[in-house]
């Protein structure tokens, strides 16, 4: 058999693409699994067995972070905050875009341009207003001041996608809901919104990544630790004199997990949202 | 926010007008220079480092070749983790402690056990590793971002363009500067200016890495505005801080527009 100069080059050239593209998986996920062997040890193992796969794996950290590391507490919190403020963004947003694109009032390209030049402003240059804002309402340290934040901070990416997803949308479908008489509201509720599916789910999954994630509106507004998220509350147990590394890589592991499904779930949705803006952007 | 910035106001009874005192403070304020010099490093590494390996990778994917799916998925892991997650985890992997003679930090374990042991080092605790320690994590975190959105740019290059430089006789090389690299400049354009942005602003990983106490050498601008809001409660130097940040956001943005459109134009 004659072997092929071309087939060897190019078998050549693929094995070390391949070793370089498995070089850098393997420091990307390595850390992640180092971090959930590290949650299966017990305070006196982790120091000094270093094997990748412990001699014996103990399962209560998770239990223990859950009750006495307050994480219980704050996972629920997470959730419930993650569910709200998605919930709000996409209500006012999707209503804020369709009137944006739909309807003519006076100054509507004006308060446009306030929006998206709100989206500029980077969040540690407004901390101090907003923290004396909210102190003004008597909103810090509340849930409903939280919220009201994280939604402000999620609006203006959202309304500015949605609204460029309602100019592109024809007209004629709502022409026939206002025939068959349907009011404005109605047609927002009955034909937008459900035509807006696509451009919705881009912005349910990333505003939940964002609100998730979300650290520093936490720190600045939140001082009670029953009402603190995750990543609040790791801060607050990793900032503890004596830490207990297994229980807060169990913690760890408990906040990165949910949002690495999501995000398995979701991939496709998330580049092709990403992909999007680095095409048109 | 301009206008708190004149008054030198303690969060709570009346502000005194004081007006640009607070920025000619500002102008004298080591610290401030000082962090504003690490928030450059920072973003410099990631521009440079982070950048290269995002689009070396992107160029990778950018062919037929197995498992292009598989390493697309991986590599968007680290940026959708949060910042607190990565600190803290990356804090535990580079700890320096250690506990009944063995090395807590799996890195410093690994080099000691390799047979390096006179490159164990408390990474985070000296001054001359922590900032490049946080800007390669900063890196790893972030390198994701710009190879989703590099690997799309180079998808809407049209394969014809390829085709004919063969024809002209272009080697790789020749193809990558006056193909690749022409029509890929909106796109590398957009992630220059989103890592710049993102990286001037990294804090939050400073904070859960370097958790034990802030120090000096690893303060970025937003550590000292939160530290003059919160710490010693000068609401108004803050916003000094947070307009002169600000301005200087904007202007390097500009800069780097202006520059692309020069490059465009040549």
């Amino acid at each position: 058999m004659r072997i092929n100069p071309y087939k060897v080059a190019d078998f050549t050239k693929s094995t070390f693409i391949h070793i370089f593209l498995m070089s850098v998986t393997l420091t990307c996920l390595f850390p992640l699994f180092w971090m959930v062997r590290s949650a299966f040890m017990s305070q006196e193992t982790i120091f000094t067995d270093k094997a990748l796969i412990p001699a014996h794996l103990y399962f209560n950290n998770f239990a223990i972070a859950w009750t006495k590391g307050n994480f219980g507490v704050y996972f629920f919190n997470s959730v419930f905050y993650t569910f709200c403020v998605v919930a709000g963004i996409v209500l006012v947003a999707s209503l804020a875009a369709y009137a944006f694109s739909r309807l003519d009032f006076p100054g509507k390209n004006v308060i446009f341009y306030f929006f998206v030049a709100a989206m500029m402003i980077p969040l540690p240059g407004s901390f101090v207003p907003l923290f004396v804002l909210m102190n003004k309402l008597g909103l810090i340290n509340t849930r409903f001041g939280y919220i009201l934040c994280m939604i402000n901070v999620g609006l203006s990416m959202s309304i500015l996608l949605l609204k460029t997803f309602f100019d592109k949308m024809p007209h004629d479908l709502e022409d026939a809901a206002r025939i068959d008489g349907c009011s404005k509201l109605g047609i927002w509720w009955y034909v937008a919104l459900p035509l807006a599916r696509p451009a919705i789910a881009v912005i349910v999954i990333f505003n939940s990544l964002n609100v998730w994630n979300e650290y520093i509106l936490a720190t600045l507004l939140l001082g009670d630790t029953r009402l603190m998220p995750l990543q609040r509350g790791l801060m607050v147990f990793q900032g503890a004199n004596s830490v207990d590394y297994p229980v807060l890589m169990a913690g760890l592991t408990m906040a990165a997990v949910p949002i690495i499904m999501v995000y398995l779930a979701m991939q496709k949705h998330i580049v092709k949202g990403l992909s999007s803006g680095a095409v048109v952007g | 926010m301009f206008n708190l910035s004149l008054h030198e106001w303690k969060g709570i009874g009346p502000k005194h007008f004081v007006g640009l005192a607070n920025f000619q403070e500002l102008m004298h304020d080591n610290v401030w220079w000082d962090s504003m010099g690490h928030a450059g490093y920072i973003t410099l590494i990631a521009l440079t480092l982070q950048n290269a390996l995002a689009f070396a990778l992107a160029l990778a994917c950018d062919r037929e070749i197995r498992m292009k799916r598989f390493y697309r998925v991986i590599f968007f892991i680290p940026p959708v983790l949060s910042e607190v997650v990565v600190g803290i985890l990356w804090n535990w992997i580079l700890d320096a402690g250690m506990q009944n003679g063995v090395h807590i930090g799996l890195l410093n374990h690994l080099l000691y056990t390799s047979g390096l042991p006179q490159l164990v080092h408390n990474w985070l605790g000296d001054p001359k590793t922590a900032l490049t320690c946080i800007a390669i994590v900063h890196s790893w975190k972030g390198f994701g971002w710009g190879f989703i959105m590099l690997l799309a740019g180079l998808q809407t290059i049209d394969r014809q363009l390829y085709e004919a430089a063969k024809v002209d006789g272009a080697g790789t090389w020749k193809t990558f500067t006056n193909v690749t690299i022409p029509m890929m400049l909106p796109v590398i354009l957009v992630v220059v200016i989103l890592t710049i942005l993102g990286s001037m602003q990294v804090f939050v990983l400073i904070l859960s890495m370097v958790s034990k106490g802030l120090v000096f050498h690893t303060e970025v601008p937003v550590t000292r505005i939160l530290s003059s809001m919160s710490g010693t409660n000068q609401f108004g130097y803050a916003c000094a801080q947070a307009v002169i940040f600000g301005i200087i956001l904007v202007c390097v943005s500009f800069a780097v527009k202006k520059l692309s459109d020069k490059a465009k134009q040549a």
